[in-house]
């Protein structure tokens, strides 16, 4: 009965008093810790959605039971899974009620004088003590001179004359100013982080030089992921054609097949009827426009492809992005859709080498460069699934209501095409022709406003963390007394308020410093 | 000099490093197998001993000399010429050489001499398991490293895992010399004196667990900053640049992160009663285990998603008509 009525005592607030001590604890802190590194795992291990969607449904696809656990475990987007962000806005939390008590004692302590010395120095761990004919007013007089120039506070007696028989110094107050600087930067990281995530956008597209070029917004993008408090309008108007694009290919050496050097010759207008500029974008070299980035960080080909009808009648022309397969020799997927054709809707799908050969009678593309292009598609005719209204990949051909073209002796008909080459489709369908090929490059636009907040965040948060990692606070004490011989006892004791500090050679300086004849006797 | 026999000059060299890093070793084991044998509060008569002490230290100033040079050489034989740091072997030579050097540079300042067998067998081994297991020609630079950021990004990441190493190596050594005092107090020097004869062995004459958990404690302080500029700073710059966004969840941004945490503990577990000492200790090691595994792991098992894998590419790619590509955006 006693035990139940004193858990009854505990009342809210002494809960929520206990709960908030308890989650302030350093203890906590480094559960949390150690939970933020374990939670983390899995979002190197499991593919994720923010970092390669095509990993993710790839995953999906081989392992089907599993994927609805990991789905309702938010495994595919571990980092803004409910159970990471509980983590760490725990370990927030636990920051705030470390940090905010803290600067509390920490103000106080910067304006208290240094403690007293203790009644008996030599027990503290580092002491030393000499005699010496001075009288205690000289050595400790000495004391105050020698501790100010080590740039300590000095406490307690400042002036020689209260009777008093020691001096008290400290230094190193800094170092929990560091601290506290670090852990409060930490938490601007956090918030620089959030208005990035919150109020940026990120999106990429793939532009053909010479091609139609690219205006942003949000419609033209293929990608687009903006974060949930981003205001449409500060997509800044901005328009960019890709007139050239230039790449080294090496032929020689470890790396052959490499490429290199990378540019697009962009010409761009900040606003609708801005003034027109040039810039070579390149890898590692963004043009930044307003708070917008535009990246270079890919490239590819697109063959330009022309289909004729089974009416004789132009049905799709211009230039089709292929993506590639393979990054050592360009072999590249793609994807015809004509569904103006008639009398029935055309669909190719197929590779293109940009440098074709047979090797054992396969063929393959020997080398990234464009040297012997060749095309080699499958045809579908019927239904397309075009006209249904569902958005529709335009990599993907959706062959549920086609029939594939087969030649006379039913083998499956290809039209393998080099460039300025035709073929009639099977059954008069049509007609195919290679017209020629044009590189498109893959481009990322971002806008990440508060980068600049967590970088200040991170910078700071450097210098606090090198503050409190090497400033060492330290106490010191100098008692100076008449022995019962006539001499003076001086007594010196150090004491390392870090972990890690090792006072011993500080307490060797000063006593050196108190005993200026010492050295000359020991030389 | 050619680019050609830059190259071979670099292999060569760490040939040689190679070779008398282990004669170093093989000094430092005929000190210590004869200072075994002697209690520890006494010094060995004759300077026999300590003829093979120096001999060691003086052998492991030649391989680090030569081990810089065989840095060097590798850098002057890349076309263009470009800081030695743009692949997995590369790396670790200049972290072992990292390792090799701080430890060198701190040999007097804290009397390492207990460490030297430990610290030159660590940058043997794994120098040679370098050349084993990762060596790859000199190759120009894939264009995204072709940065000024690559100067200060990975050598910052080098020095930090140099560091940790070393710092994890005195952990270690912690946790074994812990072990055993608690078997066997005398190790520990507390009451020696007491029950006469001090006690003998080369973990009597490393320093005293305090001191060990000072000294890994000041490694870890050097290497944490210098980690973080790695990995929350100058990597982030440069991902922007590269990548289009300076914090991306890649794998290897993740291990990193992960380190970063875990170490983070380590710094706070030394001011935590309870996990002061042994369990700092461990928390270390944890925290070198996580590095060296981004390092590996994340190259070798889960680099297929990573962008930072630098580890030979395995390009197999199904090459049949109708395969599937990722479709962007749909």
């Amino acid at each position: 009965m006693a035990e139940r009525g004193m858990a009854r005592e505990m009342t809210a607030r002494e809960l929520l008093r206990w709960s908030w001590r308890q989650l302030t604890s350093m203890r906590t802190a480094l559960v949390l810790l150690f939970l933020l590194a374990l939670a983390a795992v899995p979002g190197s291990v499991i593919p994720q959605e923010d970092v390669d969607a095509f990993a993710v449904s790839r995953w999906q696809d081989q392992h089907p039971t599993l994927t609805p656990v990991y789905e309702w475990l938010g495994m595919f987007s571990v980092f803004d899974s409910v159970w990471f962000s509980a983590i760490y806005l725990l370990l927030a939390l636990s920051l705030v009620g470390c940090i905010v008590p803290r600067t509390g004692v920490y103000w106080r302590a910067c304006r208290a004088v240094p403690p007293a010395a203790p009644r008996n120095l030599t027990r503290l761990p580092d002491h030393t003590t000499y005699t010496t004919a001075e009288t205690p007013q000289v050595v400790l007089e000495r004391a105050r001179t020698v501790l100010q120039r080590r740039r300590f506070r000095l406490g307690g007696n400042p002036s020689a004359d209260d009777g008093a028989d020691a001096v008290s110094a400290e230094r190193g107050y800094l170092r929990e100013a560091g601290n506290l600087l670090f852990h409060v930067s930490v938490l601007v990281v956090l918030a620089g982080f959030a208005i990035g995530s919150l109020f940026g956008y990120q999106g990429g597209v793939i532009v053909v030089t010479d091609g139609a070029g690219f205006s942003n917004t949000p419609s033209q993008y293929d990608d687009l992921s903006p974060g949930s408090l981003m205001d449409p309008d500060v997509m800044e108007p901005f328009t960019f054609d890709v007139t050239d694009f230039d790449i080294e290919w090496l032929l020689t050496g470890p790396r052959a097949g490499m490429a290199q050097k990378f540019v697009a010759h962009l010409d761009y207008r900040e606003e609708q009827d801005g003034e027109q500029r040039s810039y070579d974008l390149r890898v590692n070299h963004p043009l930044t426009i307003g708070g917008t980035d535009v990246f270079l960080i890919g490239h590819g080909y697109a063959p330009y492809i022309t289909v004729r009808d089974g009416n004789g009648d132009l049905a799709y022309a211009g230039p089709t992005i292929f993506l590639p397969e393979d990054q050592a020799t360009f072999t590249s997927f793609g994807v015809v859709k004509a569904p103006d054709a008639r009398p029935q809707q055309i669909g190719l799908e197929g590779l293109l080498y940009p440098t074709f050969a047979l090797v054992d009678g396969d063929p393959m593309s020997l080398f990234g460069d464009v040297r012997n292009p060749r095309i080699s598609m499958l045809a579908h005719v019927g239904d397309l699934g075009m006209d249904g209204g569902d958005r529709q990949s335009v990599y993907v051909l959706d062959k549920d209501g086609t029939r594939q073209l087969e030649n006379p002796d039913g083998t499956p008909f290809r039209a393998d095409l080099f460039v300025g080459e035709s073929v009639a489709l099977p059954d008069g369908a049509g007609s195919v022709t290679f017209e020629g090929i044009q590189p498109w490059v893959r481009v990322q636009i971002s806008r990440t406003p508060g980068k600049l907040v967590a970088l200040t965040g991170v910078v700071l948060a450097l210098l606090g963390l090198l503050g409190s990692l090497f400033i060492r606070p330290r106490r010191v004490w100098v008692r100076a007394r008449r022995a019962p011989g006539g001499e003076t006892l001086v007594e010196v004791a150090a004491l390392d308020r870090s972990s890690g500090g090792d006072v011993a050679e500080e307490l060797e300086r000063i006593v050196a410093g108190l005993r200026p004849e010492e050295p000359e006797d020991e030389a | 000099m050619t680019d050609a026999s830059w190259e071979a000059l670099s292999n060569q060299a760490v040939t040689v490093a190679g070779v008398v890093y282990f004669m170093a070793l093989l000094a430092h084991s005929a000190q210590w197998a004869a200072l075994r044998r002697l209690p520890a509060d006494q010094v060995p008569e004759g300077d026999r001993t300590e003829v093979f002490g120096r001999f060691g230290v003086l052998l492991t100033v030649i391989a680090a000399s030569v081990h810089v040079l065989a840095l060097v050489g590798r850098g002057l034989a890349a076309d263009p010429d470009r800081v030695p740091w743009g692949n997995m072997y590369e790396f670790t030579l200049t972290a072992t050489c990292v390792v090799s050097l701080l430890y060198l540079a701190l040999y007097r300042r804290y009397r390492l001499a207990w460490l030297a067998p430990w610290a030159v067998g660590f940058v043997f081994v794994t120098l040679m398991a370098a050349v084993i297991f990762l060596y790859e020609e000199v190759a120009p630079l894939t264009e995204a490293l072709a940065s000024p950021w690559l100067v200060i990004h990975v050598i910052a990441a080098i020095v930090a895992t140099g560091a940790f190493s070393l710092g994890g190596l005195v952990s270690a050594l912690y946790l074994v010399k812990a072990r055993a005092a608690a078997k066997q107090p005398a190790l520990v020097g507390s009451g020696a004196p007491a029950e006469g004869e001090a006690p003998r062995g080369i973990l009597a004459r490393m320093p005293d667990l305090p001191a060990l958990d000072r000294l890994s404690y000041r490694l870890h302080a050097f290497a944490f900053p210098v980690w973080t500029f790695a990995v929350l700073i100058s990597g982030p710059i440069w991902a922007h640049y590269a990548w289009s966004r300076y914090w991306g969840w890649d794998p290897k941004e993740v291990w990193a992160f992960i380190t970063w945490v875990v170490y983070a503990a380590y710094l706070h577990a030394r001011t935590t009663a309870g996990w002061k000492g042994r369990n700092a200790a461990i928390v270390a090691l944890v925290g070198l285990a996580t590095l060296w595994f981004n390092f590996i792991g994340i190259n070798y098992f889960f680099g297929g998603s990573s962008q930072h894998s630098y580890a030979a590419p395995a390009a197999v790619v199904e090459r049949v008509v109708g395969v599937s590509v990722a479709p962007p955006g749909q």
